[in-house]
This record gives structure tokens, sequence and C-alpha cells, in this order.
């Protein structure tokens, strides 16, 4: 089937994944060696209520690939009285994908263009009101703003997932501010 | 038994306005600051106002609180009509069932923080003893009972808006006014009154909010955009999942 065909899929009841989760992982190895669990316990600390929505095997999957990839070796060690574990040490190769990472500056895509266009289509092609579709995206976003903030506001002072959610405030912030602007402008088009 | 405005549960909106305008100057330089605004809200309901400056939500709440007087239309306060009360009435009006929060917080700089905060119960008929043991409890419910006895210039921002928050509790008020509540914080201070705001919510205190701040927005529970002096958009929030959390935050489904 020809992909552009086909419309995003969403599966949350499969939990969210983090498209960078492997460059964590080894950073997170990059001090001493570790093993899955706490590996997964120091992302949930840092991620706080996001942590609920990851998915929960996703750490032990993405350790076996890192392994097959040669970015860290494992090794079993007994426990008295529960099964062995593995503890994985990152390899070389490991480290260096780490410092690629830490040094890359690229963004996560913020959302402006696609929206943008799908105003300017819905207008020209007289399908539906821009002004509409603004309220209704400011909507949605006021939504996650109050659900976000919440959550912020649930935090302890100096949580470090506290100003994970600091930053999703404000870019839902800055997100609002602009879709008053458009607001603005197509309701000034449509009294002309 | 109609006049006892804030010891009788009235069943319908405890705010509620119809055709509400409000001009300013005459002629050809006539502003329709309000231009036929019809407004409820009901008991326990946050409701949040928002709009570009100068599209009449500090008019609109001024009139609401009786600050002034509607050019035409109608403001009804817990089921009477409050647009016409003499100024004596009004000015009690203010003084008892309502209260107020300003940007620039409008504190009394010569009082401290728990006098301030007393002043609205003791305006109010309160005995000394009475008026300060709610003060304290109020001090108390916005975490500064250790600044009770600071003149206000020894608060920061976000302390002096708390004061003034629990200075607009004084009296029980059947609602609270705010106006840019945040307008003057910065973002520790306005996380704090952020919070306040939301235990309000939460405790059942009706609020009519005006604000730029898209946080505040955002916690209330019904929100109204004006332009241009009338109301354009209108949206409930239902406070309800944390569905996108991950995804705002960038993780991928």
């Amino acid at each position: 089937m020809p992909e552009a065909v086909a419309a995003p899929s969403r599966e949350p009841s499969h939990g969210y994944q983090l498209r960078v989760v492997q460059e964590v992982l080894l950073a997170l190895l990059a001090k001493e060696p570790s093993h899955g669990y706490q590996l997964r316990a120091r992302l949930q600390l840092a991620l706080g209520p996001l942590a609920e929505v990851l998915n929960a095997g996703h750490v032990y999957v993405t350790l076996n690939r890192l392994e097959k990839a040669g970015l860290v070796t494992s090794e079993r060690v007994g426990q008295a009285d529960r099964p062995d574990r593995k503890v994985y040490e990152l390899t070389a190769a490991g480290r260096e994908r780490v410092m690629d990472w830490l040094a890359d500056t690229s963004w996560p895509k913020p959302a402006p263009a696609e929206f943008h266009l799908k105003l300017v289509a819905a207008a020209a092609a007289g399908l539906g009101d821009p002004v509409r579709i603004v309220d209704a995206q400011r909507h949605e976003l006021l939504e996650g703003l109050g659900a976000v903030q919440r959550a912020a506001l649930a935090e302890p002072e100096g949580s470090v997932a506290g100003l994970l959610l600091e930053g999703v405030v404000l870019r839902l912030q800055a997100d609002l501010r602009w879709l008053e602007a458009c607001a603005q402008h197509w309701t000034s088009k449509k009294g002309r | 038994m109609m006049q006892a405005i804030n010891s009788q549960v009235h069943g319908g909106p405890v705010v509620r306005t119809r055709g509400l305008e409000k001009h300013f100057g005459q002629g050809p330089g006539l502003v329709r600051a309000l231009d036929g605004v019809d407004l409820e809200v009901a008991r326990g309901e946050t409701v949040a106002v928002m709009g570009p400056s100068g599209c009449g939500k500090s008019t609109l709440l001024h009139l609401l609180g009786g600050l002034e007087r509607p050019s035409a239309g109608e403001v009804w306060l817990e089921g009477r009509r409050i647009d016409r009360l003499s100024e004596r009435s009004l000015a009690r009006l203010r003084r008892h069932a309502v209260g107020f929060v300003f940007q620039a917080f409008h504190l009394m700089e010569e009082l401290t923080a728990v006098e301030n905060v007393e002043l609205p119960a003791l305006l109010a008929g309160r005995s000394p003893r009475a008026a300060r043991r709610r003060a304290m409890e109020l001090l108390d419910q916005v975490g500064l009972t250790d600044r009770a006895e600071h003149l206000p210039s020894a608060l920061s921002g976000g302390e002096r808006q708390r004061v003034a928050i629990a200075r607009a509790l004084s009296n029980e008020p059947l609602v609270v006014f705010a106006d840019e509540p945040t307008g003057n914080l910065d973002s520790g201070a306005t996380r704090d009154v952020l919070r306040l705001l939301d235990r309000l919510r939460a405790g059942g205190q009706t609020l009519v909010i005006v604000t730029h701040d898209s946080r505040i927005a955002a916690t209330a529970d019904r929100l109204v955009s004006m332009r241009d002096g009338v109301f354009v958009e209108e949206t409930k929030l239902t406070h309800g999942t944390s569905r996108h959390l991950g995804e705002l935050a960038g993780l991928e489904g």
C-alpha cells in the first residue's frame, strides 16, 4: 500500500514512546553500568506524571536493540533470592553516539506550518471557516494546557519533572498566542 | 428579605447581565466599550474573560462589581438588580457581597498585610477581634502567616497579590472579580496565584477573571472571548483526562 494514503495511526493504549529513548538510555549508562529496572526508574523520575503514559516494556526492548547494535554489552549477575539480572555497560561506540546526541542542535518540529496551511487551504477552498478551525484548535490546546498545568502545580518545588511540565506550559502559551493572531487575521478577512 | 444579599441562597445564576452596554464620550467620538453583553455565571463557576486590550473586558468587570454604571442594560447579582441602586446601597454591596482583585494589587501601603486583609471586615461592621481572627485564617490559607505584620513594600509581588486575594475573601463574597491578577507577576509568583485560584475554584468560590494569561484561562470552567465590546466565542473546559499529556510533551504515540 502506498504510504502517502495511510492516515497517521495512533494507538495510545499501547503507551507512548520516547523518540530519543536509545540516546537517553545510553547517556544514563555513561557514568556507570546499570540494569533495566534502575534505568526505568531514572527515566520515570525525570518524566514525573508523564512517565505513566510510557510503554513499560519499551526500556527492555530498547536495551536489547542497543546490545545487538554493539552500543552496549551486558553481563548476567546472579542475585540471592531472585532471578539473575542483566547489567548493561556502554561500549566505545555507544559513548560516541551519546556525545553526538548531546552536540546535536536539531529541535522538535513545531506545529505552525501544518496548521497555517490548513487555514489557508480551508479559506481558499471555501470548505470551512478558518476562524471556526482556530476556535476548535484553541479549545483543544486550552484543555491540554489545563491538564499540564494541574500536573505542574502538583509537582513539589524544585522537581525535575516540574521543569519539563513548565516547558510544555510555555510552548502551549506561545501556540495559544499565535492562534489569537490567526483568529484576528481570519476574522478581518471575513469582514471584507 | 430580598435585601439580605449574601445571607440567602438563591437558585439562579449569581451574576447575570442582559443587553449590557457602556459608552464613553459622545457624538462622533462615541466609544461603545460594551455593546450588548449577556452573561450568566452559575454558583461555584469560574468564568475567564479573554480578549485583546481595549476589547471591553475590564469595563465589564467594573459594571458587574458595581464600580461603574451601565449606559444601557441590566446587571443582576444573586437575583437582585443592582444597576439602579443608590450610591449608598451600591457602596454597601461592594463592601459586603463582592470581592475585587486587581493587577496592581491596590493594597494600602501604610497598613500591614493583616490590617489590609481585615479592613473589609471592619468596614462591614465586624468586631476588631472577629475581623483579626478571620484575617489571620485567610493569611494562613494563602500561605502568608509569617508575613502578617509586614508592610506591602516589604512583600514580593506574588505575596502582595496573595494578600489582595485574602482581602477579597474577607467578607465571604458571593463572587470574586479579578482583573489581570497575574499581569504584574513573574512565573514563580504566577504559579502561586494559579494554585490559589485553583483551590478557590475547587472550594466552590464563584469567580469571574478578566485575563490575558492563557494559564488562568485554562483553569476556568468556562472561557468567554471578547472583541470590540461583544462576546465572540464561548467554550466550556472539561478538566477531564490527561490523554494528551505525553503527546504535548513530545512523546510519540
